[in-house]
């Protein structure tokens, strides 16, 4: 896979996969106001999902669109981060995936802002005003669970606890990464760290939960060797009308 | 429609007061919630306006069932917001019920333990994709019949929530006729579906009307108050009048074979739903009640640790901002 | 039941330059959120470039049984309107 196909794929695979988490909410959630910024939430990433796939779809040059990448590759050809296809769980764990998501998320499109490849920088600049939203808001309900009730604090550190393993992949350059990085493309991915770090570190404290010091890390989806099971079963569900019905226009 | 066989509540203050306040209706004023209201206009309108407000939250389950299934990125995206905009409109139209003195939890707690209903239509199952398009063109084309009007209801949040939430709806048919169009026009499979969802999909539409209520006094009463501006038979035959034509474009069959444009009137005769299944259907036996109240009675009670926390936070915050000064 | 999150009333300037217009009502617990909530559920079609939002427990309200005091004496001062006054054709736009 030449590289910056590749790379773009990671990119819309992540909106594309977490979108879809999210938008499973809609009509479930805990309280009508969250419902909605769910849904606004679930929108932007679907809309930056059709800038990256559709500009992977036209670096690739075999006439694909977005909607045939998303909806027409199996789950090894999927290049998202494992920890957006992780299953929403309780409202908690969603919003703890999507803090964590949006705190990379926002520093990544931020260095991106400046890829000497134009058309990537304009998708980040659009992108950078919506995730900043995303962050801010993840990062206040957080802070508002954790400090909550004991039963609200109890639940944000489990869901801190258990999808932590999932922080580092998206700090591990590999190849690709690099390579994107030498031509000036794509920020260094471990240089993101420490910025994170400081972020995080300050949330968690705020929100009262401790933040485990193992840097373990599950890795497997940036690159598709190892995706979770969860993935399989999602792309069964979002794909199932543009494969049962290879012939048809939606 | 979302409000439907609303009973008028009976009201006991005296003759005077209550002329005064027919007057005000008669010259099309409006009335706002600080302003002297007959206790049966309140009561009536709050079940109206909480029945309206449940079969928005409830209405986004039927389509919300299709979201993490839509066939491109453009099409998941424009359901998100649709069914978003229902979300929308409930908030709405609670908050407009709220200012008649009850709360949006109240409302909920009636909801959820029966006590209130929300529209028939919500209840039926959305098998395809195409019953996508159906709900969008069908149902919100028949609730667009009983809304515009309702915009110029005589209780003014009732009225600015009705106005908001039209301005908004105006794009929700539309999608849904999108929809059929491509299904109708498509391959084989994709017609069948069409065909399928216009054939469940009609007669619950016809019901979402109501029964007759030309003989209703509670319909002489909601009317007189304008809190009902049509009756239910009128806008009927309006949404069957408009949609006819609509599915001859589409190449589709209506599932009845009464169905004909009437010379004389100028308007299309049709047979009647079964009214039996109707009130089966409110009497919570239709194919998709008990999953639609589960499915509610799980976001609430799974969130009350979420609006707990929440609260606890902002209380907290609270003090310690009052401790600091 | 005591533990719903309090109401609150939003207004949102609009693109224009305009004031703050009322838009309606949310619930949110504090007033950071209800700003937050506010732009999510009445933004969502680009109204607005600005928010207020107030607990709706703190609006003071006029009465509805002082309208005619209140209201009622300004509908003499017709003086007030440009209207009421006759200006020649001939003087031009004033």
């Amino acid at each position: 896979m030449p590289d910056l196909f590749e790379w773009l794929c990671r990119m819309g695979d992540n909106t594309l996969v977490l979108g879809h988490r999210v938008s499973e909410w809609c009509g479930h959630a805990p309280v009508l106001e969250e419902d909605i910024a769910l849904a606004n939430t679930a929108l932007d990433l679907i809309g930056q999902t059709q800038m990256w796939l559709g500009l992977a779809a036209e670096v690739q040059g075999e006439g694909r669109s977005a909607d045939d990448l998303a909806f027409r590759r199996d789950a090894w050809d999927f290049r998202n981060c494992l920890l957006v296809e992780l299953p929403n769980r309780d409202f908690g764990h969603t919003l703890m995936r999507q803090f964590l998501f949006d705190s990379w998320h926002k520093l990544m499109l931020t260095g991106l802002c400046e890829s000497q490849d134009d058309r990537i920088a304009a998708i980040a600049m659009k992108s950078l005003k919506e995730v900043s939203y995303h962050q801010e808001r993840s990062a206040d309900t957080v802070i508002g669970l954790g400090d909550g009730t004991a039963e609200s604090h109890d639940r944000m550190q489990a869901a801190l606890d258990r999808l932590w393993p999932y922080m580092g992949e998206l700090f591990q350059p590999d190849a690709v990464d690099d390579r994107m990085t030498r031509q000036g493309i794509a920020p260094d991915l471990a240089a993101l760290r420490s910025g994170f770090d400081a972020i995080i570190a300050d949330t968690i404290q705020e929100a009262t939960l401790v933040l485990t010091d193992s840097r373990f890390a599950h890795r497997g989806g940036r690159d598709g060797s190892r995706h979770t099971e969860h993935l399989g079963h999602m792309l069964a569900v979002m794909q199932v009308l543009p494969r049962s019905y290879p012939d048809a226009r939606w | 429609m979302y409000a439907q066989m609303i009973q008028s509540e009976a009201t006991t203050e005296d003759a005077e007061q209550l002329a005064a306040f027919q007057a005000r209706i008669d010259a099309g004023e409006r009335i706002e919630p600080k302003d002297w209201m007959p206790e049966g206009y309140r009561k009536t309108l709050i079940r109206q306006i909480g029945q309206h407000a449940h079969s928005e939250i409830v209405g986004q389950l039927p389509e919300g069932n299709w979201i993490t299934r839509a066939p491109t990125l453009e099409r998941k995206a424009i359901l998100l917001a649709k069914v978003q905009d229902e979300a929308g409109h409930g908030l709405y139209l609670y908050c407009a019920a709220e200012t008649l003195g009850i709360s949006r939890d109240d409302l909920t707690e009636q909801l959820l333990s029966g006590r209130m209903k929300y529209s028939s239509i919500f209840n039926y199952p959305t098998l395809t994709w195409a019953d996508v398009g159906a709900v969008g063109w069908l149902v919100d084309g028949a609730a667009i019949m009983n809304q515009v009007p309702l915009q110029r209801t005589s209780y003014g949040p009732y009225s600015r929530a009705m106005i908001r939430i039209c301005k908004e709806e105006s794009f929700h048919q539309r999608q849904g006729f999108d929809i059929m169009m491509k299904m109708a026009q498509g391959t084989e499979a994709q017609k069948r579906m069409a065909q399928d969802a216009l054939n469940r999909f009609w007669y619950p539409s016809l019901m979402m009307f109501g029964p007759s209520d030309a003989e209703s006094i509670h319909s002489t009463q909601n009317m007189a108050w304008r809190i009902k501006i049509n009756s239910n038979d009128e806008l009927r035959q309006k949404f069957v009048d408009q949609t006819v034509p609509q599915a001859e474009f589409l190449g589709l069959t209506i599932p009845d074979p009464n169905l004909r444009l009437n010379p004389e009137t100028g308007h299309y005769d049709f047979s009647e739903p079964d009214w039996g299944e109707f009130f089966d259907v409110l009497r919570g036996n239709g194919p998709c009640n008990a999953d639609r109240m589960e499915a509610r009675q799980t976001a609430w009670s799974e969130g009350q640790w979420v609006r707990d926390g929440l609260m606890a936070h902002a209380a907290k915050k609270r003090a310690r901002r009052v401790a600091a000064e | 039941m005591s533990n719903e999150w309090p109401l609150w009333e939003v207004f949102i300037r609009g693109q224009h330059g305009m004031s703050h217009r009322h838009v309606g009502s949310l619930h949110a617990p504090d007033a950071e959120m209800a700003i937050k909530n506010a732009r999510d559920v009445y933004t969502r079609r680009n109204e607005g470039v600005s928010i207020w939002v107030v607990p709706a427990a703190q609006i003071a309200a006029s009465s509805p049984s002082d309208k005619g005091p209140l209201f009622d004496p300004s509908r003499s001062k017709v003086y007030r309107h440009p209207t009421f006054f006759d200006i020649p054709d001939d003087v031009g736009a004033m």
